[in-house]
Order: C-alpha cells, then structure tokens, then sequence
C-alpha cells in the first residue's frame, strides 16, 4: 500500500494545497460527522504540546474516532531505553493513523519508513510543523480570498521561529512579497533569503516596526522575541518592546489586513488588540481543528467527495 | 624505488595533507600484504601529491566511497598480472548509505540505531542528511 504519511507539505502542488484548502473549508462547515467511526488515531507526543495535541484529539473526536496515547515522554517506555522505531512498531499494530511529535530532527520521517500506519508529522524539532503550516495557508485563504500576490509582513523572531520558515516556503508558488521585520540578533537566516532569491520571491528586511511600516501589509505575522533567544542581554533590554504591536499601530492599515500568531501569546501583542478586527489569532487556532480534520482524513485516503457524500 | 604490482590496486592523486587520513581510512595499518606509501611525491598536475599501493587488495565500491567523502578526484588503478585492467577516478556516488555521521546533534540518525543516509549535491559540494536536511561541506565530513 502506498503510503500517504505527511511528513512535510513543502513540496505538494499547489493542486494538493487547494484540495486541502476545500477540505478544511468542508469541515468548517460541518465538524461534527462520524467519517472516522471505527478508526483508532494515536496521538504520540515524546514531546509535551498542549495545544497541538488538543486540536488533533479534538478533530480526531470530532470526526467519530477513538483516540489513544500519551502526551507525556515520560511516561512512554522511550525512558525505559525503547527505541523510536519499536514504539512506532508497537502502536502501528492498534492505530489506523499515528500523528507524533517529537523533539528530535527527521523522526517523523524515519517513523513512516518504519511502519505502513501513516505517520502525521505534529512537529520534529526546529525541523517541520505541516499542520501549522496548512492552518497558516487555511486562515490566509479565508480572509484573503486567496493566496496569491499577497504582501506578508513576519514579526520577531525570524531566526529561530519555525512557522515562519514553513510559511515561507509553502508561499513559494503564490508570488508573495515578505517584509522582514526583526531585531539585528534575530532576523531571518540566510539560508532562506537564498530561498527567496532562488525563487524569485521578492522580501524586504527592515529593524523598523511602526504604524507606518506594516501600513501595507494583507498578513501581519507576530512572533514571540524570547529573551533565552539573546546572547547579548543588552541587546535584548534595548529591543524587547521594540516588537510589540499595540492597537494604536493600526490606525493606517488596509482594511483587509489579519494579524495572525502561532500562540502562545506572551506581550508581543498588546490585549487592546484583541477587540480589532484585525485580530485573528484566535480564529486561526480554531482553523486549525479543521485543517487537522482534513489532514486526518487524507492519510486515511478519505476523499472530499467522500467527505461530502457522507449520510 | 618500488616495485611492480602482480596484483592490487593503486590510489593515486592524494592531496598530501589528506594521504594519512585516507591510509587510516583503509585501515592499511591491519594489511598483511606489502603496502608502498609515498608522499610529497612529485606530479605535474598538482605539485606535490601522494599515493597508495597495496599488493593484492581489491577495494569494494564501499571503501571507494568513503575515500572520496573525505578526498573527491583521487585515481584507482586495479592491476591483475602487471596489468592495469581499470583505471579511473574515485567519484562519490549520488546517495551516501551508512557512511556519514550527521553535523546536527538534534538530528535522529544520532540518537536512534539506525542507517544514515545522505545525497550528494555534487555541484554545490555538499551533502545533505535524508532526514534533517542538514548540509555538510564535502570534504568537511565526519565518517560513522
């Protein structure tokens, strides 16, 4: 049998992005069905994320499935010495769908070389987050209307922030235009700006984060600057709130401008934001149950006719 | 200064800082049969170079690619009754099974019993791990 695992959606057409899309526009629409009655999804976090893993086991819920695992490592047998791939050989024998997160790089790929159960890849490391990143292309659809020629300001840690890397890349075939705004210590890594290039996507990188730099921006996206990120302390004193975005910086922005943010939040967005109808961080958590719910179904080779064909 | 080869194989084209490496490489030091190691030697092509005979010893496509991940571009010569039978250069295959350790601590070919696995960038002479996707300057490599 094929196997239909999602380690990674860096290289899907954007046939397979757009399908997914509609999948998770369906769900949205009803997510309350019983298409995974009979299934049994694992949820392995050798890493603890609380939010991830809720929103999996929420769409795992939602969709009629029954749902097994842990959210603790240590309470796995990884810390009685098992290795990742008899674990994953163990649960492959009761799961339909195994969705991991783990903190090490590639072991989602080497569990779904592993087992004939599809792996979902909930995050390996600083390495991939795909289901971030379909919530990420899902919210900007939705309030975009679509993904192309879109002006994308990212916000913060661009260094070490995983989700931004993924949304830059997975914006490749849609002719984006980035802003870069972060601190000197914490901008965006070479390694993707020669993406960008070799891509031909435009970017602009600026230190500056004003009312009337981000007065041009369709997505507005706000990471968190976290002082461990800082060697020199100093330098983090000097520029801690220099990223901060408060209500009274949106004054010039387009009328269509989302702010979206990974969560959690700390103080990189001021609460007075909340109220605006820029706001969308809340909503895009909330997307993400219903790109959870399709990413599920498609391992499991579950169509969106299928879906839509439903009794 | 040495003699002729009956049988064996020739390696040739050894940068000279890299002959002791590649001598290690072969694990030469453990070889029953008589070995010729020479270095500093005079080439035309690169000024100093070394090079490596070794009586009846056959390298498997497996040593050869570990010689080139540490050294590209070397030359092998496989000699069978005084007679040269191939003569080519030692070029890195497109995939790297089991050979390279992976640069990135984090990664988990380093933390789980398993296989590496690398493919090549010739062009921008780099590997890159199947599973990180960690890069690492050919040349640069640490070996398992």
């Amino acid at each position: 049998m094929e196997n239909r695992s999602i380690v990674s959606i860096a290289d899907y057409s954007t046939e397979k992005i757009q399908y997914l899309l509609d999948m998770a526009a369906e769900f949205e629409r009803q997510p309350n069905r019983t298409i995974l009655q009979g299934k049994v999804v694992a949820t392995l976090f050798f890493e603890p994320s609380t939010r991830t893993r809720l929103s999996f086991e929420t769409a795992a819920n939602r969709l009629g499935a029954r749902v097994i695992g842990f959210a603790d490592p240590k309470i796995t047998s990884g810390t009685k010495g098992e290795t990742l791939k008899d674990t994953i050989k163990m649960v492959s024998n009761y799961a339909d769908v195994i969705v991991m997160r783990h903190k090490l790089e590639g072991a989602a790929l080497y569990a779904s070389e592993v087992t004939d159960v599809p792996i979902i890849n909930a995050g390996d490391g600083s390495n991939l987050h795909p289901s971030q990143t379909m919530l990420d292309l899902y919210s900007i659809y939705k309030t975009q209307g679509t993904l192309n020629n879109l002006n994308i300001y990212m916000v913060g840690d661009l260094k070490y922030g995983r989700t931004v890397h993924s949304l830059l890349m997975s914006m490749r075939p849609y002719n984006p235009t980035f802003h870069f705004i972060a601190p000197k210590e914490l901008e965006m890594p070479e390694e993707y700006k020669e993406y960008c290039k070799a891509n031909s996507i435009r970017y602009i990188e600026q230190q500056d984060f004003t009312e009337d730099t981000i007065a041009d921006a369709d997505i507005l996206y706000m990471t968190r600057v976290q002082k461990e990120r800082f060697s020199d302390l100093m330098e983090y004193e000097r520029v801690k709130d220099a990223y901060i975005l408060r209500a009274d910086m949106l004054s010039k922005c387009r009328d269509n401008m989302k702010i979206l943010h990974p969560l959690p939040r700390v103080n990189e967005i001021e609460q007075d934001v909340d109220e605006s109808k820029h706001a969308y961080y809340f909503q895009q958590a909330q997307n993400g149950l219903y790109a959870r719910e399709a990413l599920i179904c498609d391992v499991l080779g579950i169509t969106l006719d299928d879906i839509k064909n439903e009794k | 200064m040495v003699a002729a080869l009956q049988n064996g194989s020739v390696i040739d084209h050894i940068p000279t800082d890299k002959l002791f490496t590649i001598v290690k490489l072969l694990e030469l030091e453990k070889c029953n049969e008589p070995v010729t190691i020479g270095n500093n030697l005079e080439s035309s092509k690169m000024g100093k170079k070394g090079l490596i005979k070794v009586s009846d010893k056959f390298f498997t496509d497996e040593d050869l690619s570990r010689l080139a991940v540490v050294c590209p571009n070397m030359r092998l010569t496989v000699i069978r009754d005084y007679e040269v039978v191939e003569k080519r250069e030692i070029v890195l295959p497109d995939t790297l099974t089991n050979l390279v350790k992976c640069a990135n601590p984090v990664c988990i070919t380093n933390n789980e019993p398993m296989k590496t696995y690398f493919e090549v960038d010739k062009l921008k002479e780099l590997v890159r791990c199947h599973y990180c996707g960690k890069t690492q300057k050919i040349g640069k490599i640490n070996l398992l």
